[in-house]
């Protein structure tokens, strides 16, 4: 069963097209991750798949309904962290989860969800006493306190200290050990390694690669070997790497020599990205 | 029901809680109040100097709730997202924006009873002797001014000037309107900009309601105009208003 399915979505902001046909699908209680530089689409299609845009053209279908409609009864199963807003700075953590439960139709226990996110000891403070991080996890609370079945993270941990997106990290899979579908946006590349079930690369309004991080590292990018001769570093590429290791090493093993410094390394998701989100700029003329 | 009553307490939660928000459309008022009442003496018009001020401070009242307090916390929340964000609970947008109003409401109603008690403590200005017409003449004001104030929060575009805007037409309209004072040695131009604002037609149906003992259909023409004036502002703010910021 798909949480979420998108059919040749377009959409352009007068002569600019933001989304150039895209379609993809998410089954209950994955964790995707829409991934890709700036401008690339993912907000635009967060924010229709939230109900806030209209599209120009394509189906999408997000837990049974058109979200241009958005009725109610969708709003009450979708779960929305948008990329910067804040709340009353006056109200404390707990009032604030309060004032949005009180919205839903069937609220989660409004104690239980500050626990979750982690705020127990700020329950009784003041939202402007937060630091960032802090505000973040509020953010979340807040959208998971009308105990939605789909939850959209429009980059979550942008402007994080490491420690804060670890936390954020822990947080975000828990909602997955909650059976909860999660759509992340994210321009970090080992967050989406991290947390994504699937990952689609979006570049210029389309969707270049779609898979597991694991696919997406596999199939495309050749192997790379390293090390050093006399003092330089050497780098091979192959897309055999078991048949040149073993020439290089049966060379070296013959002339009694060390492959100093030796490597040998999978492409990143990172490297596999840059590649992905780089090679339209490289053949478009300078 | 449950959603309103529920937005309503929160509305007034966060109003309340806010001091310098509160002080400002809250205390204000009362404070121009005593200060002018200290000033002005004798009679107005006929009547007695502190009642005439004391229904001009019922019109700067619910000029400055209705419309200031409306239009400012209204851009502050657009800017801030927050009205985006709310946008995606299951809140109705019509139930949130009759909350902010109702809410302003009853500010201005504890405001009206606070200036009537001071008016009367301090200045021994009248009491309201035709309570059901005044109630009306609340409303109506809220109403008129509450329009203008969606209006008013569709039309700025940044928080940082909210406030800014907003004070900069209500201070000279509260002037040219006669909330401070008569507005009769006025020059013909004041006089003639004043004759076009609403807050002047809202403070001549208070008038009428409070210093004439009339009901509240006394003045027609008041009323046509107050009218006109609500269905710019609801119009204006239908075709403008948007919930998510303008500017990032």
């Amino acid at each position: 069963m798909n949480a979420i399915a998108v059919r040749d979505l377009r959409k352009s902001y007068g002569d600019y097209e933001a989304l150039r046909g895209i379609s993809f699908e998410i089954a209950e209680g994955e964790v995707f991750g829409l991934l890709g530089p700036n401008g690339a689409g993912k907000t635009t299609t967060v924010e229709i798949l939230e109900g806030y845009r209209r599209r120009d053209a394509g189906t999408v279908d997000v837990l049974g309904f058109d979200p241009e409609r958005s009725p109610r009864a969708f709003r009450e199963q979708i779960g929305v962290v948008l990329q910067s807003s804040e709340l009353w700075s006056t109200l404390t953590v707990r009032e604030t989860h309060q004032l949005f439960a009180g919205y839903y139709e069937r609220p989660r226990d409004v104690d239980e969800v500050v626990a979750l996110v982690g705020l127990e000891e700020k329950r009784d403070a003041r939202v402007k006493t937060l630091s960032g991080g802090q505000k973040r996890r509020l953010d979340l609370g807040v959208a998971l306190v009308g105990d939605p079945t789909l939850v959209f993270l429009d980059e979550p941990t942008t402007g994080f200290d490491p420690a804060a997106r670890r936390t954020a990290w822990e947080m975000i899979r828990s909602l997955r050990a909650l059976g909860k579908t999660v759509l992340l946006t994210t321009h970090y590349l080992d967050e989406a390694q991290q947390l994504a079930d699937r990952v689609a690369v979006l570049r210029e309004g389309r969707i270049v690669s779609i898979g597991t991080p694991t696919e997406l590292t596999g199939g495309s990018l050749e192997t790379e070997i390293r090390y050093r001769r006399d003092g330089e570093v050497v780098v091979l590429r192959t897309a055999e790497p078991t048949k040149l290791l073993h020439e290089l090493t049966a060379e070296a093993v013959a002339e009694g020599r060390e492959l100093e410094g030796l490597e040998v390394r999978r492409p990143t998701l990172e490297e596999v990205y840059l590649s992905l989100v780089q090679e339209e700029h490289e053949e478009a003329p300078a | 029901m449950r959603l309103f009553l529920h937005q309503l307490r929160c509305e007034q939660l966060i109003f309340w809680r806010s001091r310098e928000a509160a002080f400002f459309i809250f205390g204000f008022p009362l404070l121009l109040f005593v200060l002018l009442g200290s000033v002005y003496s004798g009679r107005i018009d006929g009547y007695k100097a502190s009642s005439v001020l004391l229904v001009g401070m019922i019109g700067y009242g619910a000029a400055n709730t209705g419309f200031a307090g409306t239009a400012i916390s209204l851009v502050n929340r657009r800017e801030y997202g927050i009205l985006k964000r709310i946008r995606s609970t299951p809140l109705p947008a019509g139930v949130y924006l009759g909350c902010v109003v109702v809410s302003s409401l009853v500010v201005f109603v504890l405001e009206a009873v606070a200036i009537v008690a001071v008016g009367r403590i301090f200045f021994g200005a009248q009491v309201p002797t035709h309570i059901p017409s005044l109630v009306l003449a609340v409303l109506l004001g809220t109403t008129v001014f509450a329009s203008i104030g969606l209006a008013a929060a569709a039309m700025i575009r940044s928080a940082e000037g909210s406030s800014a805007v907003v004070n900069f037409i209500l201070l000279p309209m509260a002037f040219l309107s006669g909330s401070f004072g008569p507005t009769r040695k006025y020059p013909h131009v004041l006089r003639a900009i004043g004759d076009v604002l609403p807050l002047k037609y809202f403070i001549e149906v208070v008038k009428a309601v409070y210093l004439g003992g009339h009901e509240v259909w006394a003045k027609p023409g008041a009323l046509g105009i107050l009218a006109v004036w609500t269905a710019i502002g609801f119009a204006v703010a239908g075709a403008r208003f948007g919930w998510e910021p303008r500017e990032r």
